[in-house]
């Protein structure tokens, strides 16, 4: 393997890796925050692609300058799914964590026969994008344009999240009801709206990841599941709760990915993310930086 | 029999006791002696697929519940075993002309060894780290039977046709033997979880489940419950497994292995309520028949309408009656075994 083709796989991994974290993120946020699971984070990436997808038809607008607009309405999506469905999951007094992945599970079901009755099982793409299938060159590596947009979009992502937590009076309700649900209730914070925004904001990093996909990627019913087990995955080695650990595992996500895609047949692409997760998870069964 | 029982009980609540477990047997005997009737009743070759289905999930679901419901240990990751069932029948079947009946049984001993194996890598995750590690195991299992030619690759393995016979489990007009296999099976299990439920193992399991620190503390080996709940859920999915490979006569990596199979095994016992008897018997009747039928109506253009519905249900279900729908059932829970 000459060094330029090395470059070329860690250089596609890294951008990729990067749109996994910014997917993965608020799964991991909202685990944070609450510890809980949210297993329809896949069917908010696809509502998100559609959203673009129909958006585009509508406006006739590049992705690229919706994608503040995505973001928003993903919140709204995110907020309501917590007060509409995960509110109540809360409350069990049995078999609590169950309760959590089976109730966010019918949640993921409903989305995904909802979108097909309404969207129909077809794969769709946009095709009038600025970026779409456009490629940049450097010193004879490759990169697609809409990778490198996804990249650029998930570093800008990160380093708000980043400003919101720790610089906002938000991040610090954040942080505070993250340590100790009862004491913020003292001083006054609303719990429901904190988890609520929470959820929100988990929801808008996710619609953006949807709206990078879906400038070089198929839109159908069934293409969050494709990118959700990739999400978990990458939550969980970087450590469930951890941001930093979201961002740092996607990207090492991303470039098992693109070097096992070469070692091995294309269709075992997803061996090696897996592989190295469980040896990650056996050794430290908190991911890479998790708390337990 | 119950010594953890004597310890604590006075002669009067043992006697009790035992009188609640024989209940629980005439109980049975009642409800399963129903079901057997039920193609009497019915002879719609479709509706007695469904009840062959429903039957065929309630007893895996009852297998799952076993590691579920009872230790605790949430697995999303039981297709493997199913498919391990039902590869291995297949396989020795089709390719060593191997009955079906000893294929089973092989594969239950295979999935068994996996559980243990698995078992001794993950059981130190706790919560969702060892659900996800379960999805992810199950995952590469999948993809490694997909690039496996000696198992017939994507294409998947096609049973051949031969006379309508118990010994090879091939009944091409009738389903009927499905009916009663499926519902042998479902006893099986059933009877299994009966004995449990007043077993060391039993009552090793549910403290696993309900303290794990506080158990090890006591003295129970947290781990070595974990291991053999795993181990004999694993067998009876794949006994599961490979009694719908001879249901439907042809396999391939999908059919068996996905993911939504792991769900449809959890999905009923959840439903029903876990770690209970008759959870995920209950919970089968109603979720498979609803899923199947909607399915039939409303799923066969791929409107989606069906998975509404079904996710709906879940959903509802999940929040509504955290404990299960069989705590519904008009009667006092107490007691170890309840």
């Amino acid at each position: 393997m000459t060094t330029q083709a090395l470059l070329q796989v860690l250089a596609s991994g890294l951008l990729m890796g990067l749109i996994y974290a910014l997917i993965a993120v608020g799964l991991s946020l909202i685990f944070g925050l609450m510890d809980v699971v949210n297993f329809a984070h896949g069917e908010f990436l696809m509502i998100a692609m559609y959203a673009a997808f129909g958006l585009v038809l509508l406006t006739a607008l590049d992705p690229i300058v919706l994608a503040p607009l995505v973001a928003a309405l993903m919140f709204c999506v995110g907020g309501l799914a917590y007060l509409g469905v995960v509110r109540f999951a809360m409350r069990a007094k049995a078999n609590a964590g169950m309760v959590q992945i089976f109730a966010t599970f019918g949640l993921a079901i409903l989305i995904q026969g909802a979108a097909q009755y309404l969207f129909t099982p077809d794969y769709r793409n946009i095709q009038t994008s600025w970026l779409g299938g456009k490629t940049f060159e450097v010193g004879g590596v490759f990169l697609p344009l809409p990778q490198i947009f996804g990249g650029f979009v998930s570093i800008v992502a990160f380093a708000g999240l980043y400003l919101l937590m720790t610089r906002t009076d938000f991040g610090k309700a954040l942080e505070a009801t993250r340590e100790d649900q009862g004491a913020v209730a003292l001083v006054g914070i609303d719990r429901n709206k904190v988890f609520a925004i929470g959820w929100g904001l988990g929801a808008a990093l996710v619609g953006l990841a949807g709206v990078v996909l879906s400038i070089f990627y198929y839109i159908h019913p069934q293409v969050g599941s494709a990118f959700a087990l990739i999400a978990y995955v990458t939550v969980a080695l970087g450590g469930f709760g951890s941001v930093f650990g979201a961002l740092a595992a996607g990207m090492i996500v991303g470039v098992v990915e693109a070097i096992t895609a070469i070692v091995l047949p294309p269709a075992l692409k997803s061996i090696g993310v897996y592989a190295l997760y469980l040896g990650v998870v056996f050794i430290r069964p908190s991911g890479l930086f998790g708390r337990l | 029999m119950s010594d953890a029982m004597a310890l604590t009980a006075t002669p009067a609540e043992q006697a009790a006791f035992a009188a609640r477990r024989i209940r629980q047997l005439v109980a049975a005997a009642i409800v399963f002696a129903a079901i057997a009737a039920i193609p009497l009743a019915l002879s719609d070759v479709y509706l007695l697929n469904v009840l062959v289905l429903t039957l065929m999930y309630a007893a895996v679901s009852q297998g799952w519940n076993i590691l579920g419901g009872y230790c605790g240990q949430i697995s999303l990751g039981h297709a493997l075993y199913f498919g391990v069932g039902a590869y291995a029948t297949s396989v020795l079947f089709v390719n060593y002309g191997v009955t079906p009946w000893a294929g089973m049984l092989v594969g239950g001993a295979m999935s068994a060894i996996i559980a243990l194996m698995l078992g001794y890598l993950c059981f130190r995750l706790k919560g969702h780290y060892f659900s996800i590690a379960t999805i992810v195991i199950a995952e590469i299992g999948l993809l490694l039977v997909h690039n496996w030619d000696f198992v017939g690759g994507a294409l998947g393995i096609q049973w051949p046709f031969g006379p309508d016979s118990w010994a090879t489990l091939q009944f091409a007009r009738n389903k009927l033997p499905y009916v009663y296999f499926a519902l042998g099976l479902l006893i099986a299990t059933w009877l299994v979880t009966w004995m449990i439920e007043d077993s060391r193992w039993g009552y090793w399991w549910r403290a696993v489940k309900d303290n794990p620190e506080a158990a090890e503390s006591l003295g129970v080996e947290v781990f070595r419950s974990k291991m053999a709940a795993a181990a004999l859920s694993a067998f009876f999915t794949a006994i599961g497994g490979a009694f719908y490979a001879a249901f439907v006569s042809y396999i391939d990596p999908e059919s068996v292995m996905s993911f939504r199979f792991s769900l449809l095994f959890a999905l009923p016992a959840v439903l029903g309520g876990i770690g209970t008897l008759w959870g995920a018997v209950a919970g089968a009747f109603i979720l498979i028949p609803l899923t199947e039928i909607t399915r039939s109506y409303l799923g066969g253009s791929g409107s989606g309408l069906d998975l509404v519905i079904y996710g709906a249900l879940v959903m509802v279900v999940a929040l509504a009656r955290p404990e299960g729908l069989t705590s519904l059932a008009p009667r006092a829970r107490k007691g170890a075994a309840s």
